[in-house]
């Protein structure tokens, strides 16, 4: 009963799945989408630590501090935009956001 | 070797059932605190896989920063969630195909796949042996040197997000009355006097 890489992948698989099919069936609820981006690059930063510790290389683990720095900044970024937008509309459902459909 | 096969399972079974319920929860407040818990074993896997460093950042980055801001942020809107949550059925089948496909994909990816033997050779920054010197201390020693450009960067991403979240969110209302230290100091030496009426100020 050895853990190897092919566990960790394997649960990063599912993690990343369970992600895109959060943003598909939360339609309507940009929070519960945000939250979704979360798992999935929660997912990716799973794959890069497995990867840098079994193919014993560290730039893995140094990767995946940088996803970590864009993950917070997009949750940062996303959460302002979604508190200005309830302000101006009163609802963040997402089908009403169609203002610049062209 | 026993616990550790343990503790993995552990970890990643209650990292998937959260992850589940971060999707699935009535409550949003729910799903940010399964969001904190599918983290925290996370985590765990981190730590053994021998990423202490990143699994202490993520427990303290995302439990005491990202996920933190998320509860803020949900239970400062006034949204009526139930209304949010029509059609969860209607979506419910093509999301369930794309992530089976997706799934299958991935799966069918990672079994038929292995190391080349000399692929281990080819690290360009091999892992010390943990006994001389720790994860941390390794990851310092190599993101301050090679990659200290990148660590910038990643800082300057941090700031422009800060800005740019103070920024959209910063508004000014008309009633404050503010402090103007301009008005104050080139104000002229003279005392006037001012017939104030109650409850109106100056």
């Amino acid at each position: 009963m050895e853990i190897g890489l092919p566990h960790y992948l394997a649960v990063a698989a599912i993690l990343f799945t369970i992600g895109v099919f959060g943003i598909f069936i939360n339609r309507k609820n940009v929070i519960v989408i945000l939250m979704s981006i979360e798992l999935i690059l929660l997912a990716v930063n799973i794959n890069f630590v497995a990867f840098s510790s079994f193919l014993g290389d560290l730039v893995g683990q140094i990767f995946a501090l940088f996803v970590l720095t864009v993950a917070a900044a997009e949750a940062a970024i996303g959460l302002a935009i979604l508190v200005v937008y309830f302000r101006n509309r009163g609802s963040i459902a997402v089908e009403d956001i169609n203002l610049m459909k062209g | 070797m026993i616990i550790h096969t343990l503790f993995f399972y552990l970890f990643s079974a209650i990292t998937l059932a959260s992850g589940l319920m971060v999707i699935s929860a009535r409550n949003p407040v729910h799903s940010v605190l399964f969001l904190i818990l599918a983290f925290f074993n996370a985590a765990g896997l981190f730590v053994l896989l021998g990423a202490e460093f990143l699994a202490m950042l993520l427990v303290v980055v995302y439990v005491g920063a990202v996920a933190v801001l998320f509860l803020f942020v949900v239970m400062m809107l006034d949204v009526d969630f139930v209304e949010l949550r029509q059609g969860f059925l209607q979506y419910l089948p093509v999301g369930a195909l794309v992530g089976v496909v997706l799934l299958a994909e991935l799966l069918i990816g990672l079994s038929g796949w292995t190391f080349a033997p000399e692929a281990i050779a080819t690290a360009t920054s091999p892992i010390p042996n943990p006994a001389e010197i720790s994860n941390t201390a390794a990851i310092g020693r190599l993101l301050y040197t090679h990659y200290i450009f990148f660590f910038q960067v990643a800082g300057f991403v941090l700031l422009v997000a800060m800005i740019g979240a103070i920024v959209l969110t910063l508004r000014h209302k008309p009633k404050v009355k503010r402090q103007v230290i301009a008005d104050q100091v080139s104000r002229s030496q003279k005392v006037d006097m001012h017939a104030v009426k109650p409850g109106q100020g100056v």
